[in-house]
């Protein structure tokens, strides 16, 4: 089958490039465009480790066909440091222990980043409701939960976090 | 895991598709949501030689009410049913169904039409359909036609849907400020396909119920409509013990497959209590 011309803006960058219409977001972010951060776990869209951002939307790009990502906006756990800094929620990780093998953790990371957008200021339940698409094998949760409190409280008042 | 090759279409409009579908008739298959297809076309469980996808099609998107009637658009996304005012306002079942289906990531993709098109027993919105007395539009190259929930799910996978043609709306009569609804889901874990599920929506005028229907989840071929649990009601002061006779109709109407969540009888019996905590509460609203 002959490859399609994808043009989508990848962590702010004007993107271009040639696939298969078969191909799946997850091959294409990984193999050609060098960006290995987001994993492949399951590709059956249970486990949330290939979670990328798309045009404002948490999604799980195993089950997303690359030529679906043509025009749209496109964030890995790559656009989340800016300037140097590592974001609130990458320091909330690291702070709080949100992770031991790390499998997990660019998938958690990018469902947070956008589900602190949708919900400011979670209580733990919410947490646990809008993080339910990504699994973790290691910590229990808990300090996953605790990992995105600190980000809210960060976000919401960077001086006292 | 790679889908086998297939030819990609992205049309923008309802007419485009239709087209496409008449032009390939067998080998064409129709992608929404993608969250049952893609991973069936990653087994060779499907392999499509085109696939026509509607995502670019805004004509399919959308929920409003008109009439007493709610329509919903077949490619709306099930976090959209969510969050949708009108549904909160005139079927308050589905945003409080949809919230345990699967999660955000696959609500974000997942779409009602395709929920229901599939035909698998085991997705949610079959039941509530039946529940809810839901219609759906299938339009084809030839024109369109109005179809009952209740005669739609023929078995595993397999629907009225004719494979030229595409679900375009959901048609839900509005709840009235008498209707009682539920739908009580057994799961392991939060995003899980029901073990066993009931929706109920019922009237009660004064303590009679004047109307009720119940669909029930994975504990049959396709989605089960329990008639003759519902007879058992319609036109009763419901009582416990009518709570119960119901509850073993639907038991005897059960004929669910052993999988990794539970064997017949399990499943045949959390069906039972699912639909008896379904009534309960449905009838609790309906009070007020």
């Amino acid at each position: 089958m002959a490859k399609q011309h994808i043009s989508f803006t990848l962590n702010g960058a004007q993107t271009d490039v040639l696939a298969e219409p078969r191909e799946l977001l997850i091959h294409v972010l990984r193999e050609q465009l060098g960006q290995t951060g987001s994993h492949i776990g399951c590709e059956t869209s249970h486990c949330g480790a290939c979670t990328v951002d798309m045009d404002g939307e948490s999604v799980k790009s195993c089950t997303v066909l690359a030529v679906q990502a043509n025009g749209t906006e496109v964030t890995t756990v790559e656009g989340l440091a800016a300037g140097g800094e590592l974001h609130p929620l990458q320091e909330g990780f690291m702070e709080e222990h949100g992770l031991q093998c790390g499998f997990c953790t660019p998938g958690m990371l990018i469902r947070a980043y956008r589900f602190l957008q949708e919900n400011p200021n979670p209580t733990d339940e919410e947490i646990r409701y809008g993080m339910s698409g990504n699994l973790c094998r290691c910590t229990g949760y808990q300090n996953i939960v605790k990992a995105v409190q600190y980000a809210a409280r960060k976000q919401q008042s960077p001086q006292e976090a | 895991m790679i889908p086998g090759s297939f030819e990609y279409h992205a049309p923008t409009t309802l007419a485009e598709a239709l087209s496409l579908l008449g032009q390939y008739g067998d080998e064409g298959k129709v992608l929404a949501g993608g969250h049952s297809l893609l991973p069936m076309m990653k087994l060779r469980f499907a392999e499509p030689e085109h696939l026509v996808d509607l995502n670019k099609i805004d004509e399919l998107k959308g929920i409003r009410e008109s009439n007493g009637v709610v329509h919903i658009g077949a490619m709306t996304s099930e976090n959209a049913v969510i969050a949708s005012d009108v549904l909160r306002q005139h079927c308050p079942l589905l945003p409080e169904a949809a919230r345990n289906i699967s999660d955000p990531q696959v609500r974000n993709r997942g779409t009602i039409g395709g929920d229901i098109a599939h035909g698998d027993p085991a997705n949610d919105h079959p039941a509530l359909m039946l529940a809810s007395e839901a219609s759906f539009v299938l339009k084809g190259a030839g024109g369109e036609r109005v179809v009952a929930a209740d005669g739609f799910f023929l078995g595993t996978y397999w629907t009225l849907l004719e494979a030229e043609e595409i679900l375009t709306e959901i048609r839900i009569p509005a709840f009235k400020p008498n209707t009682g609804y539920a739908y009580c889901k057994l799961k392991r874990k939060q995003g899980d396909w029901a073990t066993a599920a009931s929706a109920v929506v019922l009237d009660l005028d004064g303590d009679v119920c004047s109307r009720i229907n119940i669909g029930l989840t994975n504990v049959a071929p396709a989605a089960l409509k329990a008639t003759e649990a519902e007879d058992l009601l319609r036109g009763q002061r419901i009582d416990d013990a009518l709570i119960e006779a119901a509850a073993e109709k639907v038991m005897a109407a059960c004929d669910p497959a052993e999988d990794l969540r539970g064997d017949i009888e399990y499943k045949t019996h959390m069906a039972g209590e699912m639909t008896r905590r379904a009534i309960r509460l449905a009838l609790q609203r309906a009070r007020g």
